[in-house]
């Protein structure tokens, strides 16, 4: 098949659909790749370099939908973009069914199969075509740079000869993939990062980025993020009081915020109120990935970046992965190659538009002169269900004292109670045995507690090298066999040779093959 | 020489044991260790040999000989898969000698009663002379430890004998028992308690009721370990070892031979400890895994949704191929299938190519404690990227890719999460929590125990089907 990107005709759109590394990719899989003359250019790739990688370039919009079967976009189509395709072509691209009808409505007429990369459904197997994902994560990068270039002083906290410098502190709201891109980049940069998300099973998440969770003392069950495939969903009005308070408390504190809450198909929260960015301190910047959206914060103003009277810096850019369009090229180029690997399993360039698939099913939203969308509940959930989390209950000082004491009582009685009975036991013992066997007992059970000091030590790698040691030891009964052999009769001379042959074998058997393992173990 | 040598002998031979297993707490430090047991035994023979008591040294020498000659060819031809058959065969000879040393004991002390009964002014060698010091009491005493020497050599003999063929496939490994089960069992060891009785009071003849302790004895290992299925092969292997320990201990006592009580002690706390530990893997007690077979099932088991999800070979490798780290978790199907060189050879890619690449070893892994190790280590794996699974378990989530080759049971999600099942509270290896798992498995089967594992149905599994040596050779072309 032949799959060609078309340029973006959105004024300020760097990106583009194919890049010369990802046409490589489609080559193996059997298609030809095409570009539009220019495509590459505010991304990075010219069309010299598209050609070097075996892309035929075609001049125009026209001629390159006119040349191909698949027609791969980043932005939704134009109107005239999607007249000019004919019945049987594919549309890949971000579509935004849910808010473009007029556009599925058009490719149905025209009999266009339309596949939404902002459709991929969100499982572990589709990964690599989440073309959302992918994107969320340069503007989550990006969104802390641009904090970074209008915030007046470090990230990181340093100790210098003029002076000391503390650290930014950065508050993300919303953990998403931006969000968790963001606090990467944040950390990475030094500051001291704070990251809420009305999804507890997060926290997880934020902490092992190296963020600190932050936690909202509120008694409601929280929804899972399982049921609604991993997005954030709109709480309680009482929730909603409990986080903007804990906001208006950090507020003054914040150098910088980043926000990322969106809930798919609504408006954005406003989660960051006038009165909280009046409470921060001149010099802070507010970054809101949300904007294009409405907005996290109250006052953000879609794709500008104003300063409030009280000098906060808000930043409602909405192209921040157009911003690194080289970057997010490659990745969106690769998530369509991703996709387009699923679309041909045989690697042969024969597109199978398999629709009991999962993943090409969802993304799928119109086929066949038909709206496919919305899709029907893919057959496996997207993430695991959460069991609730045990809260981990801090404890006082005073219960750990508590806990402490029981514990050390509870071992000294278990500890007493065994010494105490092997001690009645070994009276018992004395009274009927005779002095000689004592002395022997003696040292049976000094042995026995040597060995197990000994034994607990050794390392869990070195267990087979110590049974077979311990059987060459333990044949150290050849000594009572040699005791016996010069003693009586030939039944006793009998039955101890054998035993000292049998022994014998055990010993030079046992040590030989200790050594040779032991050997074996090298360090690298 | 005289005695004060040879227990001067005795207590640096002793010294040298311990220092020998202490000596095991670290891979450099072991391969010094081993010469302070191969002294100390030297030490403890020549003395002996050499010593007050004993006698006929030249049999005795060439027996040494002839044994360590039969020792030597084995151990240097043992293959390193073999090695739990070989350690099992290996106590089933302490066993039987700590019974002949039994039955001697017995033989010598009826001779010398006899003889001193009959009031003859005679001159004892060797260990009639010690026999013929002992008072009533010290008798009586010695009864009841060639009773218990005898006993425990004799389990121990059938018992490794049984887990030797167990290992080596020449017996059925799937559970087996008489019909009666552990009432046979129960029953035998009655009997050979009234027979014991009967022996210590002296009615009747004393090494004929011998005898027929060591018969009883030997059935009830037998049954026993018949009565165990292979994965539980690495308690009873351990818990033989320490039999074997006890019983050379006990012989100690009959013999008044320090060095031999305190030798058996060493080994049998040894094997006590490796028992418990590997109970503990399992979590289950040791009483239950003796009785073999699982618990009775507390409710239905959950129920698995999705599918097993095959992948060929090009999957993997490119999967591998765009990892940064990567987990194997080895288990006995690796051993089966002698895949340890094909792994070796896989890893030292991996690694050229700059990836961070280690093993997460379960100490239930394989049919013997560290077998997993000792394999690894026979296949150039160098050990420092070899990890417990205390070590390593919380490092899934940061893995890439986690590589499960021939192991089942111990990566089982079900005993974290499905309170009914028969496994739950197991301590397993979180293999589920990496990014991608890939599983090396023969077919769908089921593990020993027969529990479904809900890994092989997880969205981030994906099975590659084949004899483990065979998948993973088919991988190292396809790595970059």
């Amino acid at each position: 098949m032949k799959i060609g990107a078309l340029k973006e005709g959105f004024a300020g759109e760097a990106r583009v659909a194919i890049t010369p590394s990802s046409a490589t990719h489609l080559r193996k899989l059997g298609h030809e790749a095409f570009v539009e003359s220019g495509a590459g250019a505010a991304a990075g790739f010219s069309d010299d370099d598209y050609r070097a990688a075996g892309v035929g370039v075609e001049p125009d919009a026209a001629a390159l939908i006119g040349a191909v079967d698949i027609v791969a976009k980043v932005r939704p189509p134009s109107e005239s973009e999607i007249g000019q395709m004919r019945e049987g072509q594919t549309l890949i691209s971000f579509l935004y069914p849910a808010q473009n009808a007029d556009l599925l409505d058009k490719a149905r007429q025209q009999g266009i199969t339309a596949i939404a990369m902002d459709m991929v459904p969100r499982i572990s197997r589709a990964q690599k075509m989440d073309a959302l994902s992918s994107m969320a994560n340069i503007a989550g990068y990006r969104s802390v740079i641009e904090a970074a270039n209008n915030f007046g002083r470090f990230f990181t906290g340093q100790v210098t000869a003029a002076g000391k410098v503390p650290p930014a502190k950065v508050l993300i709201v919303g953990a998403g993939v931006a969000g968790l891109a963001a606090i990467g980049t944040a950390t990475s940069l030094g500051a001291r990062v704070y990251a809420f998300d009305v999804r507890p099973e997060v926290a997880e998440q934020i902490e092992s980025m190296g963020a600190e969770f932050v936690y909202l003392d509120f008694e409601e069950q929280t929804r899972d993020g399982a049921e609604t495939g991993g997005y954030a969903a709109p709480s309680s009005p009482e929730f909603r009081e409990a986080q903007l308070k804990k906001f208006r408390e950090l507020a003054p504190d914040m150098d910088v915020v980043i926000t990322t809450a969106l809930i798919p198909g609504r408006d954005a929260p406003v989660l960051w109120t006038r009165d909280m960015v009046e409470a921060m301190k001149p010099g802070s910047v507010i970054v809101d990935l949300a904007a294009e959206k409405g907005g996290n914060c109250e006052l953000t103003v879609a794709d500008e970046r104003i300063v409030t009277e009280n000098g906060v810096v808000i930043i409602g850019y909405t192209d921040f992965a157009s911003r690194m369009a080289t970057q997010s090229s490659e990745l969106y180029g690769n998530n369509i190659r991703h996709f387009m690997t699923d679309l041909t399993p045989g690697k042969d360039g024969v597109v199978v538009h398999n629709m009991e698939d999962d993943v090409i099913r969802g993304a799928t939203v119109v086929h066949d002169h038909d709206i496919t969308y919305p899709p029907p509940k893919p057959k496996v959930a997207a993430i695991a269900v959460q069991k609730p989390k045990e809260k981990k209950k801090e404890l006082t000082p005073e219960e750990r004292r508590a806990t402490e004491v029981a514990a050390f009582k509870a071992e000294t009685r278990s500890q007493v109670t065994l010494l105490a009975g092997g001690a009645i036991l070994l009276l018992l013992i004395g009274l009927v045995a005779p002095a000689s066997f004592m002395s022997h007992f003696i040292v049976f059970v000094l042995a026995c507690f040597v060995g197990f000091r000994v034994i607990w030590n050794v390392a869990h790698s070195l267990h087979t090298p110590l049974m077979a040691i311990t059987n060459a030891i333990s044949s150290i009964i050849i000594l009572g066999a040699l005791l016996q052999i010069g003693s009586g009769s030939a039944w006793v001379l009998i039955l101890a040779t054998l035993a000292v042959l049998m022994a014998s074998v055990n010993i030079v058997g046992g040590f030989l093959v200790t050594r040779r393992m032991l050997a074996m173990f090298q360090k690298s | 020489m005289d005695y004060g040598f040879t227990t001067a002998a005795y207590v640096v031979a002793a010294i040298l044991f311990i220092l020998s297993l202490g000596g095991l707490s670290g891979q450099e430090s072991a391969k010094r260790a081993i010469w302070y047991g191969i002294v100390g035994m030297a030490l403890a023979v020549l003395a002996t040999l050499f010593g007050p008591g004993a006698g006929n040294w030249f049999l005795s020498l060439i027996m040494i000989a002839i044994g360590g000659g039969v020792g030597w060819v084995v151990a240097k031809r043992v293959q390193m898969t073999e090695m739990p058959q070989l350690v099992a065969a290996m106590h089933s000879l302490v066993g039987l000698a700590a019974v002949f040393v039994g039955f001697n004991a017995q033989i010598e002390m009826a001779r010398v009663l006899r003889l001193k009964a009959e009031g003859l002014a005679y001159e004892f060698q060797g260990f009639a002379a010690v026999l013929a010091d002992k008072s009533p009491a010290e008798i009586a005493m010695l009864k009841i430890e060639v009773f218990l020497g005898v006993f425990i050599g004799a389990v121990t003999f059938t018992g490794s004998v049984v887990a030797f063929g167990k290992l080596a496939g020449k017996v059925d490994g799937k559970p087996k028992k008489l019909p009666g089960g552990h009432m046979l069992n129960a029953g035998a060891l009655i009997l050979a308690l009234i027979l014991g009785l009967l022996y210590f009071t002296g009615v009747g003849p004393g090494m004929f009721w011998l005898i027929l302790v060591a018969a009883l004895a030997f059935f009830i290992g037998y049954h026993l370990i018949m009565g165990i299925g292979g994965a539980d092969m690495p308690v009873v292997v351990s818990m033989l070892n320490s039999y074997s320990g006890w019983a050379a201990a006990m012989i100690g006592f009959t013999l008044s031979n320090d060095l031999l009580i305190v030798t058996g002690a060493l080994v049998g706390s040894s094997g006590a400890i490796l028992s418990y530990i590997m109970c503990k893997a399992m979590n289950r007690n040791f009483v239950s895994v003796i009785l073999g077979g699982f618990g009775g099932q507390t409710g239905p088991a959950a129920e698995i949704e999705g599918e097993q999800i095959p992948i060929d070979a090009d999957g993997v490798a490119a999967a591998l191929n765009d990892a940064d780290s990567v987990i194997i978790v080895p288990g006995y199907g690796m051993a089966v299938a002698q895949a340890q060189g094909a792994v070796s050879e896989l890893t030292r890619k991996l690694r050229a190519a700059g990836k961070e690449v280690r093993f997460a070893i379960h100490p239930v892994a394989g049919r013997l404690p560290g077998h997993m190790n000792v394999l690894l280590a026979e296949a150039r794996v160098p050990y420092d990227i070899v990890m417990e699974m205390d070590e390593i378990n919380e490092d899934f989530p940061s893995t890439d890719v986690a590589i499960v080759i021939g192991s089942n049971d111990i990566v089982n999600p079900a005993a974290e999460e499905d309170p009914n099942s028969p496994i739950a509270g197991m301590p397993v290896l979180e293999v589920w929590k990496a990014k991608q798992v890939f599983v090396s498995k023969r077919g769908q089967g089921t593990g020993y125990s027969g529990i479904e594992n809900p890994l092989f149905y997880k969205e981030n599994t994906r099975m590659f089907y084949g004899d483990a040596k065979d998948s993973v050779n088919k991988l190292l072309p396809l790595l970059e």
